[in-house]
């Protein structure tokens, strides 16, 4: 075994997004010991990348909206898919933890009476979300980067030591969790800058990883997005739940290449922005689906008056939930009514005058203007479809955010349950907040209750660095690149936005492929910031992922959210009724079916029966009349 | 449409090293970053080099293409003719790590020096009342996506090393300045501008503003305001004289019919 820097905390925070240093804040403030990892530097983790806003229904703007309303519309959105409890606690938190962050310093766009402004979004009953332009990721990642930093500041004023109670270990990417007795009991890695191993032994681990992304060819996902967090914590027991939902955005960037898959943001839609096909048609007349028949506007004329008068006229069908607007562009395209490059057009300059759209959409203009070469105010954009979230991760208690194994957390776009089969645009955000305060919390209590702090045994590092280092020890040709170029084309070609049996079992056969030739691929150069390394060890991650995508579509036969299959188009009540549970066995992804849990009827008298049988079965319907307030 | 350019990249370590020559396909709408990935991918895997959103939103792609720093994912090949060699360095002024990779944690031991945001003790979470045009001026700075361009290339520190240990760059002036601007904030930060972040460094050339891919008006609407409050604090008499009974803005916020709205 060579030198590994051996660090002790109380909790390790894997992760260094919203969720991940929202976790950190919390396990700080009940007083641990706390350390945060990530791979790029502090501050540039993929929250920095959400545009339109944080989702909570402080009622600002619309003073009917309140958590009710929220809960309704997350799991609409979600199809009943959702971890109800988690849509609850969601819901019902999330004005708490937007009001939090003023105190930490936050500078949200405001009303009129000075309150913080909201705006719309797709889904949302009422306007909703506290927003910074369109770079409200950004507000949120400075914000809690900013509040660490106050919280080192005291810690410094106390101890004489800024890292006296939260240490930040940037550019370090984590290979394994070391487990003990079938519990957490820390997390194996390497500094990305030297090669050099390290170890964080704690008996909490949160995993606050993102998601899943780079698994795709199309996608508004960084290079972080490998799913690391997913495949540590089912290699250490842990299992993953309804990986199938994968939300394509329906507006990425189409055109040039290089720039295909970045995110346009569906605040332009939110303020006004329509959708047209190369025919000129407003075409998301035609695809309201009839679960939302009685949500959305007939005509452009009633769609158009919504937005001055929104309690008198029904909501423009390009504020359907996301999964309906990708699935309807991705027919309008394949029909031949597609733009020269692939997309359709979204057109905001018809709609508002200049100066307002470079207010309210400055990083469109500017995306638009640097990268492509087109100026928003003047003419429409290109977009189509990409993949932009997982709506299924890590399986975790609602309350605490622990998964199957003891001390294990996961909290964010890695852990899975609250958004169902669909998640609506500004609650991604909002689950950061939520579900990071309670994995930092979750952990600091575990940790309380804890007797004895797990051991961490030489043998289980020398392990862990012989695995970390394999890769310069295979002797193939294979280029990690290329493997990467192929396994992101056959997701997006086979397990895409539409799916189908034959498909799938193709894939699923390439990617048997892919982990032979993961093990020809060697590596070459030293351990320095070599990136041919970093891309081996994230390949291992992405195959394991890929594998539990594949296995769960393949498996779920119905159309849901996100997850289609043109082999069966409809939704199922029975197959709502279940989760798919993905394990690993030792050599792969292995799924199993776990039955849902009933909706506590408290909540079920939250809707109308109407709507429930849209989606229960008959056995699950309530006896009560209506008695929503909608 | 597609082409061959030229690329000399810095390769090394911080024992030294030297530029290497690259001859790379470049296909149309390409920027500097996917010429750097293809380098990657084709003919130096081990090439060290930091990114991360590849839409100009994170800024951690920065470095010195042609001897000017930039955002190398905002880089449009198509503003070079096909017959020029573009250069690639690091950045300079942050000592090398490896290859385009430096090492940046000047900027966050000076982001730890700076005051934090206090907002009024009794003000409760949910009661927060700003006015738009009053949260505007912070906003501009908050817009910042550190990419550390600006105090990459502020000749403070970028010709003067020495300066380190005194001078804290535009970066964290901006962000004093942002707090001081916040309509809620309560603590005074203009000696600590001084004598922790060595404000009077500054001589407004503004080339700061000249690179920020934000296009905030560092300067001008940051460092220029910071330095005039500090100058009004340091030589207006009936301030100085003011100062002796009322030592901070706390005192004056807390005066009970001024609206938090207003500093």
């Amino acid at each position: 075994m060579s030198e590994i820097e051996r660090h002790s905390f109380d909790v390790v925070v894997i992760g260094a997004g919203g969720a991940g240093l929202r976790a950190a804040i919390e396990a700080r403030m009940q007083g641990k010991r706390v350390a945060i990892v990530c791979k790029s530097l502090f501050g540039k983790a993929h929250t920095v990348m959400a545009e339109g806003g944080i989702a909570a229904a402080m009622g600002n703007v619309n003073s009917h909206d309140n958590w009710q309303v929220h809960f309704r519309d997350t799991m609409r959105g979600g199809k009943f898919l959702n971890s109800w409890r988690m849509a609850e606690l969601h819901a019902k938190e999330a004005p708490t933890r937007v009001w939090e962050l003023e105190t930490y310093g936050a500078l949200f766009d405001r009303t009129p009476d000075g309150k913080i402004s909201q705006r719309n979004f797709g889904g949302h009953e009422y306007p909703r979300l506290a927003h910074v332009g369109d770079r409200s990721g950004l507000e949120l990642i400075r914000t809690l980067q900013q509040k660490i930093v106050s919280l080192q500041q005291e810690d410094y004023r106390e101890t004489g030591d800024y890292e006296a109670k939260i240490q930040i270990f940037a550019e370090v990417t984590i290979t394994r969790l070391l487990t003990t007795d079938g519990r957490a009991a820390g997390a194996f890695g390497y500094f990305r800058e030297t090669g050099n191993f390290v170890s964080f032994e704690a008996p909490a681990v949160i995993l606050a990883t993102g998601g899943i992304g780079k698994t795709f060819k199309v996608t508004s996902g960084s290079w972080e997005y490998t799913g690391d967090g997913h495949a540590l914590a089912m290699r250490a027991g842990a299992t993953t739940l309804n990986m199938e939902f994968i939300q394509f955005h329906p507006t990425g960037m189409v055109w040039p290449p290089s720039v295909k898959g970045i995110l346009v943001t569906e605040s332009v839609r939110g303020d006004g922005g329509v959708l047209t096909n190369s025919e000129g048609t407003r075409f998301m007349f035609n695809y309201i689906p009839d679960v939302f028949k009685d949500k959305y506007a007939t005509t452009p004329e009633e769609a158009d008056r919504w937005y001055t008068d929104p309690d008198n006229n029904r909501r423009p069908p390009e504020l359907l939930p996301r999964d309906e607007v990708a699935r309807a562009i991705n027919t309008e395209v394949k029909a031949g009514r597609g733009t020269p490059h692939g997309g359709v057009y979204l057109d905001v300059s018809s709609r508002l005058p200049a100066d307002v759209i470079k207010k309210k959409l400055p990083s469109m203009w500017h995306q638009f203007k640097e990268l492509a070469d087109v100026d928003i105010t003047k003419e429409a954009m290109e977009v189509g479809p990409t993949c932009h979230y997982v709506m299924g991760g890590v399986e975790v208690d609602p309350d605490s955010q622990e998964t199957l194994l003891p001390g294990l957390f996961a909290a964010g776009e890695v852990s899975g349950g609250l958004h169902g089969s669909n998640r609506l645009g500004g609650n991604s955000l909002s689950d950061l907040l939520v579900f990071g305060r309670r994995a930092g919390l979750g952990a600091a209590e575990y940790v309380e209750a804890l007797p004895t702090r797990p051991a961490v045994t030489d043998a289980m590092l020398t392990e862990a660095e012989a695995e970390a280092l394999a890769p310069f020890s295979n002797v193939g040709d294979e280029n990690p690149y290329t493997i990467h170029a192929d396994l992101q084309n056959t997701m997006n070609d086979l397990v895409g936005i539409i799916r189908t049996e034959s498909e799938m079992v193709d894939a699923l056969a390439r990617l048997q492929d892919f982990k032979v030739r993961v093990k020809n691929s060697g590596v070459k150069g030293g351990r320095a910031f070599n990136p041919g390394w970093h891309l081996a060890l994230d390949l291992k991650n992405m195959l394991l992922v890929a594998e539990a995508v594949a296995k769960a579509s393949l498996d779920r036969q119905e159309s849901r959210g996100g997850h289609t299959r043109d082999d069966y188009p409809k939704m199922s009540d029975e197959w709502r009724k279940l989760n798919i549970v993905c394990r690993y066995d030792g050599e792969g992804a292995v799924i199993e079916h776990q039955p849902m849990q009933p909706m506590r009827p408290d909540l079920l008298e939250l809707f109308d029966v109407e709507e429930l049988k849209k989606y229960l079965t008959a056995e699950e319907l309530p006896t009560h009349d209506a008695g929503s307030d909608h | 449409m597609g082409y061959t350019a030229k690329f000399k990249v810095w390769r090394g370590d911080d024992t030294g090293g030297g530029i290497e020559d690259f001859n790379v396909d470049v296909n149309e709408g390409e920027v500097v970053l996917d010429i750097i990935h293809r380098l990657q991918a084709t003919q130096a895997p081990d090439l060290a080099v930091r990114w991360n959103c590849k839409a100009g939103k994170c800024g951690s792609c920065s470095a010195e293409v042609n001897g000017k720093p930039r955002l190398m994912c905002m880089t449009r090949m198509s503003t070079f003719t096909e017959d020029e060699t573009i250069t690639i360095t690091p950045m300079r002024t942050f000592p090398v790590i490896r290859d385009l990779v430096t090492d940046v944690s000047y900027n966050y031991e000076k982001a730890r020096m700076v005051p934090a945001f206090a907002p009024p003790a009794d003000l409760a979470p949910g009661d927060y009342r700003m006015a738009q045009i009053d949260v505007e001026r912070s906003q501009e700075f908050r817009k910042c996506i550190e990419c550390f361009m600006c105090n990459n290339v502020c000749h403070a520190v970028r010709d003067h090393e020495e300066n380190k240990t005194t001078f804290s760059g535009p970066r964290f002036l901006m962000r004093i300045a942002e707090l001081d601007m916040h309509p809620l904030d309560t603590v005074d930060r203009r000696e600590v501008a001084v004598e922790d972040h060595g404000v009077g460094y500054c001589n407004i050339t503004k080339c700061c503003t000249e690179v920020c891919p934000e296009h905030i008006k560092i300067t001008d609407n940051a460092i220029i305001p910071l330095k005039e409050r500090i100058a009004d604090k340091k030589y207006d008499p009936i301030f100085s004289i003011a100062s002796l009974f009322k030592r901070n803005k706390q005192g004056r916020q807390a005066a009970p019919d001024t609206p938090h709205a207003t500093k």
